[in-house]
């Protein structure tokens, strides 16, 4: 029997087939603010600001990324054997912030470039017997070229 | 100028992975530092103490602990915690008692033994803390945050695996001939291609180990020390900023940066601030420096650090290290400790040890690794959640 696909946070992202993170919209100052369930609103002059939750921008650029290959220690939920793991640093278009996210199954991080154009996808973090437990991830919208154009970072 | 306060003492025990309990190392360096100064315990009317927050209710009341161990006087404490950033707070505590007229002589102490391996958030199912759920959702340890630097820095400005491993064997061959250094061993860039990769770009023998250790420093009012010492190091700006909104640098713990869509980043990110407010309170700026003490937490962290404070343009970095600038016996030497990668961390030790080798090398007392002539040095650090640290120290 297939197994449940479920968050491994709840209220963090969309679980549709274009999936999004839900954040926070500060109209006034027009800050966005991810993860919403920690932000109050942090801009100065802007503390009694209504906050809207919104969802952000699919894609942004990639800011940078490092693959990682210890194995990290709890709470991180490691496969065992431990298998090397991505994560990239996103700025989404149009809120002008970076955000964290592991780079999708399937995707050589040699291939990445700073600068190149990212989007979310939903990926497995990890499973137990009854569930599978998803997560945003990162995943380039173009095929690889490294042999390109120059990198756009700002 | 009215804002500065004495360094009359210094004491440190050395780094290493001895296994015992902090305290020890503490009172070792408070009393190497009380006997530097040649002030005695009983002189002392105020300590303050970085915690430690890996040995348990003692850590966490680190400036009672010490007191005790001491000896109890009645004497009020202070016990900071800033993560990295810890000792600054403490210094700063000390620092602002004295120049408030409310203490002459203060001792300003940090101590810490670290468990093996990667730094880990707190036990538990803390699922409301940024600090457990980046370990949970990304798996991002700290060398994670290292490595998306260190790769940013390659692909903007031209930085090479060969520039991370010159600095690592740049500060070993110092580090080498620190007496309280962990690590004595020279490295040759090619070991350090050589050991296993962490976070790419970055490798094992380039991210800083955890370390057990001691610092502490004797600070007094510029008048109590000019009745008990003819010449002494004196602390001109002390800098623990924060950042200013929006923060557009990822940073640990933070799962995203702050938004810059409505209100612009500050001219002056936050690194950019850390050492700026201890130039401006101080009235001296980079170009005065003689030698810097900076956190590289992982050898590229040390390249940003020259352009944080200012020592070179962004992306210049590396032609400074390249030219031998940074070295001992160079323009301006950076880490002639050796810096955490000699070291290892000893979290609320660590910024008090780096005044303690700017005092070492302000009065010409650092030996073999001796910058000639140092008359200004300055120390930067960041603590994780936004803590900036930096320390002005003249001659």
């Amino acid at each position: 029997m297939a197994k449940n696909r479920v968050p491994a946070i709840d209220g963090w992202f969309t679980t549709d087939d274009e999936p999004r993170l839900i954040g926070l919209h500060d109209a006034g100052s027009g800050s966005y603010f991810f993860p919403k369930d920690m932000a109050i609103a942090r801009a100065p002059g802007h503390a009694d600001a209504e906050l809207k939750e919104v969802e952000l921008s699919r894609t942004g650029k990639l800011w940078s990324y490092t693959t990682n290959h210890y194995e990290p220690p709890e709470p991180y939920m490691s496969p065992d054997p431990f298998v090397p793991y991505t994560v990239a640093a996103v700025e989404l278009t149009d809120e002008r912030m970076v955000v964290l996210g592991q780079l999708a199954d399937g995707i050589d991080a040699a291939d990445l470039e700073v600068g190149q154009e990212m989007e979310i996808v939903l990926g497995t973090l990890y499973e137990d017997d009854d569930n599978e437990y998803l997560v945003w991830k990162w995943r380039p919208t173009q095929p690889s070229d490294r042999s390109g154009a120059g990198a756009e970072a700002a | 100028m009215s804002n500065e306060v004495a360094v009359l003492g210094v004491g440190m025990h050395p780094w290493g992975k001895w296994g015992r309990n902090f305290v020890e190392y503490g009172v070792h360096a408070i009393k190497a530092a009380l006997d530097d100064a040649g002030i005695s315990w009983t002189d002392v009317d105020f300590l303050a103490a970085g915690e430690t927050i890996r040995n348990g209710y003692p850590g966490y009341v680190a400036a009672s602990s010490f007191s005790q161990a001491m000896g109890f006087r009645g004497v009020p404490i202070a016990s900071c915690y800033a993560a990295c950033a810890s000792g600054t707070q403490a210094v700063e505590a000390a620092r602002t008692r004295i120049l408030a007229g409310m203490a002459d002589v203060c001792v300003v102490a940090g101590a810490d033994t670290t468990p093996k391996g990667f730094l880990a958030p707190s036990k538990g199912e803390r699922s409301a803390d940024p600090d457990w759920l980046r370990f949970r959702l990304l798996g991002a340890t700290n060398p994670t945050y290292f490595g998306l630097y260190a790769r940013r820095r390659m692909d903007l400005y031209g930085a090479t695996e060969s520039d991370f491993a010159r600095v690592k064997a740049k500060n070993s061959k110092v580090g080498a001939t620190n007496p309280n250094a962990r690590y004595k061993k020279v490295f040759t860039e090619e070991e350090v291609l050589a050991s296993p990769l962490v976070a790419d770009p970055l490798r094992l023998f380039e991210i800083c180990a955890t370390s057990d250790g001691g610092a502490a420093l004797v600070l007094t009012s510029l008048d109590f020390a000019r009745k008990h010492a003819t010449d002494f190091v004196r602390i001109a700006g002390v800098s623990t900023v924060t950042p200013t909104f929006p923060n557009t640098l990822v940073d640990m713990p933070n799962f995203a940066t702050d938004s810059a869509a409505g209100i612009s980043a500050p001219d002056r990110g936050f690194k950019d601030s850390i050492a700026y407010a201890a130039y401006e309170e101080a009235g001296i700026g980079p170009e005065d420096l003689s030698l810097a003490e900076v956190y590289d937490l992982s050898s590229a962290l040390e390249l940003d650090w020259y352009e944080n404070i200012g020592l070179c343009k962004p992306g210049e970095a590396e032609t400074l290290l390249r030219n031998g600038d940074t070295t001992v016996g160079g323009r301006i030497p950076v880490n002639p400790s050796g810096g955490l990668g000699a070291f290892g961390e000893a979290v609320p030790a660590q910024a008090i040890a780096q005044v303690c080798e700017l005092v070492w090398q302000l009065r010409g007392q650092a030996g073999e690794r001796q910058v000639e002539g140092a008359k200004v040095g300055v120390t930067a650090n960041q603590g994780l959640f936004g803590h900036g640290s930096s320390v002005l120290c003249v001659k």
